[in-house]
């Protein structure tokens, strides 16, 4: 049985809600005063923020606060303030000559440089050229960390082609050199005596006669860029073939592989991407790596 | 009792609240919604951006169907270190012809919306096939066999027409070429009618293998991403 009229009220109890549920009762408590005020007070901080900050939408563009705050001014504000902290620095790095920053003449801006270099080469470079920039084993990613370069070592050759890449197609100044597919040019046995003398010239294991029989083959197609020797030539970009050292593996598969079909190395120009500083600094940290000429 | 105490009116009565609860919800979504399709400053013009040629365009659907963008975000965040890292920030012009786009912050692998031009193709074709042949510290599982699917190209002209049903401006030009530019975009010294339609489409056997597979789509996807903007010539209006 529901009793509505015998309440177990305490006199001093707020008033209830007026329902009443199978004589369960609410009382109508006010909300806490703390949580009201600050109800209260986002109300005036949206409004507020409203009127300081881009928000309200209009006829032909939003209200753009009476701060005037912008996200692209704030970013390039960011970029310009650390920018200016190395300025003079920067300035000084892409007027010096690459060659005269050493550690112990300019202690200074080679320390940028170095610096500066490595940031940017984990963030560009490191992709192909690996972290510690010893390039992908046989993969066509050169090591950077030997001596042996293919379109110099100096820190002005290295400087240009960062700058301007390998056979990319986004650079008129990019480096370029193509070798040719032997594939249709030689007959099968010219490309196996060619290969073995690579491999002869190259100090490794390989058949006699068809090493011997391959030095004619090589003279007449393959010494105009890499040279009577082997040695290579850099204005080509032709590796030298007796070091030892190979950008696409020097098993007799991987030179049959490149003697056929030949191979095309490409690296992007960085100076529509990176700043000539940035560019410069890399250049010397990739130079100070070990192999630097 | 005062306005404030009238409330107990819509508690108590059902389809009052529901009415009022959707009309608050309705203005509250006209006015956020409503104004990027009129104000003029939603989308500013920059020049240089174009639909995706039908290569590219289907180099994106595989792109959506491997679900690259589960860990590759598309938009870099007007954020100092993220410019100093991936290039300017994104701008929504260069997502307006994305249907879906490709934004997002989370990121277990870089964002690629400035990816184009920053590797070779063989880099792209090594990766994709093993990604820790050339990135040894990387998670990303391989795709290798994108490179056996070989495309024709056939349906490529219908769905260029479904992008233009949604607002997408290919031309009927565009269309009716579709399955010619989608075979000639991907072919060394191949017909430049692609590049005509197509201002800045990069032209060129992408894998290193004749045939058009699905290989040659992505890498053509992921070479013109972000490359399509001169940002030489881009000066941002600091109000947006």
């Amino acid at each position: 049985m529901t009793d509505h009229e015998h309440s177990n009220l305490h006199p001093d109890d707020p008033d209830t809600t007026g329902h009443s549920w199978d004589g369960i009762q609410e009382f109508n408590n006010p909300l806490p005063r703390w949580w009201l005020w600050c109800f209260y007070a986002t109300i005036v901080w949206g409004i507020v923020y409203t009127v300081m900050y881009p928000a309200w939408p209009m006829i032909s563009g939003a209200t753009p606060g009476v701060l005037g705050y912008s996200t692209r001014a704030e970013v390039a504000e960011e970029i310009d303030r650390f920018d200016a902290l190395n300025a003079d620095l920067r300035t000084q790095i892409t007027e010096v000559e690459l060659a005269s920053v050493n550690r112990e003449d300019t202690p200074e801006l080679y320390n940028y440089s170095i610096q500066a270099g490595a940031s940017t080469f984990a963030t560009w470079c490191s992709q192909c050229h690996g972290r510690g920039a010893a390039g992908v084993q046989a993969s066509g990613y050169p090591n950077l960390l030997d001596d042996d370069w293919l379109w110099g070592g100096t820190v002005e050759e290295i400087h240009d082609t960062i700058a301007h890449g390998i056979r990319n197609e986004d650079d008129p100044d990019a480096r370029w050199s193509e070798m040719t597919a032997f594939d249709d040019i030689l007959t099968d046995e010219e490309i196996g005596q060619v290969v073995n003398y690579v491999l002869d010239i190259s100090d490794q294991e390989a058949d006699a006669t068809l090493a011997s029989a391959g030095e004619t083959v090589f003279l007449d197609n393959c010494a105009a860029c890499h040279g009577d020797e082997g040695m290579g030539d850099r204005v080509l970009g032709a590796p030298n073939l007796t070091d030892r050292i190979w950008l696409y593996g020097g098993t007799p598969e991987a030179i049959e592989e490149t003697v056929r079909h030949s191979r095309f190395g490409v690296m992007p120009s960085w100076s529509g991407r990176l700043s000539e500083a940035d560019i410069r600094a890399t250049a010397i940290y990739v130079h100070g790596l070990g192999g630097g000429e | 009792m005062g306005i404030l105490d009238s409330h107990k009116k819509i508690e108590t009565n059902a389809t009052l609240l529901l009415a009022l609860s959707f009309l608050v919800v309705t203005v509250g979504g006209i006015v956020e919604i409503a104004p990027l399709f009129y104000l003029e400053n939603t989308i500013e013009d920059v020049e240089g951006m174009r639909p995706y040629s039908p290569l590219e365009l289907a180099g994106r659907e595989i792109y959506i169907r491997e679900g690259c963008y589960v860990c590759h975000s598309q938009m870099i965040r007007p954020m100092r270190d993220e410019v100093e890292r991936y290039g300017h920030y994104s701008l929504a012009a260069e997502s307006q012809y994305d249907h879906p786009f490709q934004w997002g912050s989370k990121r277990t692998g870089p964002d690629l919306a400035r990816v184009g031009g920053r590797y070779s193709d063989g880099w792209h074709y090594d990766h994709l096939v093993d990604p820790q042949a050339v990135v040894p510290e990387s998670i990303m599982p391989s795709y290798a066999f994108l490179a056996d699917v070989d495309l024709d190209g056939a349906r490529i002209g219908d769905l260029m027409a479904t992008h233009a049903f949604v607002g997408v401006p290919y031309t009927e030009e565009m269309i009716e070429n579709a399955r010619f530019d989608f075979v000639q975009q991907a072919t060394d010294f191949g017909d430049t009618g692609v590049v005509d339609r197509y201002p800045g489409a990069q032209q060129r056997d992408f894998d290193g293998n004749p045939d058009v597979t699905e290989m040659d789509a992505l890498i053509a996807y992921l070479q013109m991403l972000g490359t399509l903007v001169d940002f030489s010539t881009f000066t941002p209006e600091e109000s947006r």
